[in-house]
């Protein structure tokens, strides 16, 4: 089997390093950072922390370099979606592709360029430490099921899991991934956009009684979404919220887009706030909390 | 009852504008909190740069006590200083009218409980900025907007304050009821500071795009329709509509962007950055209390309320 793993961060590497473990997999890594790349040729891709990995992986900065492939698994950040996936849509053509990102709305990008789509939700987490070195901060599961207006045959989903659990990374094949991709784009929506306008932590945001009413209303609004789809959530994302804000968990842990914020740069909001809205839009309710909050976010961020 | 005597209290920009001008033209005295900016003001003067420019000769003191009798007092403190301020007069004189400057409502009442003076509301769309203690630059030369309070004064009254600060060099207007230019100011004040907060950003151009979809313009029309609602429930008619405050505002600013001017930072912008209490419970949680007196839901006003509660928790 040959993957491709199609952004090679914090989470791409995750997938790519475990993978690069099992014999039968030939694994490549598709990534605009050379250094990253170059390390990665020339000392295999390196995890520590929770997992101790070094995967045997062939990375490239060069989409036309790509062979062609089994299986494609997106992991760039959202508003890197489309360019990504259509500079590499050659190596896919008999392939599924399967996003791992955060929110909602990049399989539909997927599908753009790609025929056979399936949809991804990922809990892991990392960071990155040096050229071909990332930190393995969380295990978690991950959840994939056919991307429903475009979908990969179920076979090809379970093929992916099982290989993903193989190597490494715990994953389950679902007829209907809906459930956990809205369970965490709920979660993540109010917990990222309060905590990059607050410059609260995860922990801080769940205790402050103002900001957790806050967070419960806008949960609120991603779940009415949720359910005028017809999803059936996995969880209470309020459960996970509470969850998460424990001290042994996550409490002081700075949601992704309060650190893209402190580092002026562009965050995921259009694929978490944003989504809600827009699939609100699609399905008829309206996110008003989550409309202000997109709107704030981006005048935020192109101060 | 002429007005010859003015005391001002509190020292920020807005106290100092009212101070320096007043002093033109009236015995001015200024009830600073701290000692170093009472003796900076005796020693220098108050100097006004900007649309003004002049230097002030007045009396300070940060002891009530040494306060002698006065025929109008201005209470030019923030909001969340302003029963600390009240506090120092509470008893005293008694032929004195006082008036009240603060952002957001509920400042007459709070006064109130420290004496029985006559009261005249007043909003100020002046603006300015303190370079220090004895030297504040004039920005914004907008008016000052005055009125008798609850019956509690005459409009007479307020026409002659509104005179006196005519004859200082300031601009001002007074009102038979100040109420619906009260809430102009509070339904502006509580969209603009609290976005501003928020955002980063000063009051620019952004604030009243209405082009894409997510342009901050729609958020901005929406909570002052929110705020609109609010009072229409209260049955106060609007002095000015909100909306086309802001977009007057916007312009005016960009027009002196391109005269080299920097563009105005709301006061709770300000306050964020340097980690100071924010007036929030004054503007925005008057306007949310009043809502859920009046059971209008305010589920946008709620959220920049608690948003803001959290980014100044510092």
């Amino acid at each position: 089997m040959r993957v491709a793993v199609i952004g090679c961060g914090a989470v791409g590497s995750l997938f790519a390093a475990n993978l690069g473990t099992l014999d039968e997999v030939e694994v490549w890594a598709y990534d605009q950072w050379r250094e990253h790349v170059d390390a990665i040729n020339a000392n295999g891709l390196r995890l520590s922390g929770a997992g101790e990995v070094v995967g045997r992986v062939r990375a490239t900065a060069d989409a036309s370099e790509l062979p062609a492939c089994d299986f494609g698994i997106v992991a760039t950040k959202s508003m890197h979606t489309s360019a990504a996936v259509e500079a590499t849509a050659h190596a896919f053509e008999q392939g599924a592709v399967c996003s791992v990102q955060n929110g909602a709305g990049n399989e539909e990008l997927v599908a753009e360029h790609v025929r056979e789509v399936i949809r991804g939700t990922t809990f892991p987490a990392g960071h990155v430490v040096e050229p071909g070195h990332v930190g393995w901060d969380t295990k978690g599961d991950t959840h994939i099921g056919p991307f429903e207006p475009q979908p990969a045959p179920m076979e090809k989903v379970r093929e992916l899991a099982d290989t993903c659990t193989r190597g490494g990374m715990p994953t389950h094949a679902l007829e209907d991934a809906r459930g956990a991709q809205w369970r965490k784009l709920i979660f993540n929506a109010a917990s990222n956009a309060i905590g990059a306008l607050t410059g609260f932590t995860h922990g801080r945001i769940a205790e402050f009684p103002p900001t957790r009413e806050l967070a419960w209303a806008v949960m609120a609004e991603g779940r009415a979404v949720s359910d005028a789809q017809g999803i059936v959530l996995d969880m209470s994302p309020e459960e996970l919220f509470d969850h998460a804000a424990r001290k042994d968990v996550a409490y002081g842990h700075k949601p992704s887009m309060l650190q893209d914020v402190e580092a002026e740069r562009e965050t995921e909001v259009d694929f978490l706030n944003g989504a809600v809205v827009a699939f609100g839009e699609r399905y008829g309710v309206d996110a008003p909390l989550n409309r202000a909050l997109t709107a704030l976010i981006k005048a935020r961020t192109a101060a | 009852m002429a007005i010859e005597r003015v005391c001002v209290v509190g020292a920020g920009v807005i106290g100092s504008l009212y101070a320096a001008h007043l002093a033109r033209v009236a015995d001015v005295s200024v009830l600073t909190r701290r000692d170093e900016h009472a003796r900076a003001l005796n020693e220098r003067g108050l100097r006004v740069s900007g649309k003004s420019d002049f230097t002030a000769r007045l009396r300070a003191t940060n002891d009530p006590q040494e306060l002698s009798d006065f025929d109008l007092a201005i209470v030019a403190t923030k909001a969340t200083q302003l029963g600390e301020a009240a506090a120092k007069l509470a008893g005293r004189f008694p032929n004195a009218t006082v008036m009240t400057i603060q952002n957001g409502l509920g400042a007459e009442e709070l006064v109130r409980g420290f004496g029985d003076w006559p009261l005249v509301s007043a909003v100020t769309f002046m603006s300015g900025v303190r370079h220090d203690d004895a030297h504040v630059e004039y920005e914004l030369d907008t008016e000052t907007w005055l009125g008798p309070y609850a019956g509690t004064c005459s409009f007479e009254r307020a026409q002659e304050i509104e005179a006196l600060l005519a004859s200082s060099g300031l601009h001002a207007r007074a009102f038979p009821d100040l109420l619906p230019a009260q809430w102009s100011k509070l339904i502006f004040n509580a969209t603009v500071n609290t976005v501003s907060a928020l955002t980063d950003l000063p009051h620019i151009g952004q604030f009243a795009a209405r082009d894409a979809p997510t342009d901050l313009g729609h958020l901005v029309h929406d909570l002052m329709a929110e705020g609109k609602a609010v009072a229409a429930a209260a049955g106060v008619g609007l002095h000015e509509d909100p909306w086309e405050m802001n977009v007057h505002a916007v312009r005016r600013g960009e027009t002196l962007a391109a005269e080299g001017h920097y563009a105005h930072v709301p006061s709770m912008l300000e306050d964020v950055r340097a980690r100071r209490a924010t007036e929030i419970d004054f503007i925005t949680g008057a306007l949310v209390r009043e809502a859920e007196r009046l059971g209008v839901p305010v589920p946008l006003h709620s959220a920049m309320y608690r948003l803001v509660k959290a980014r100044s928790a510092y």
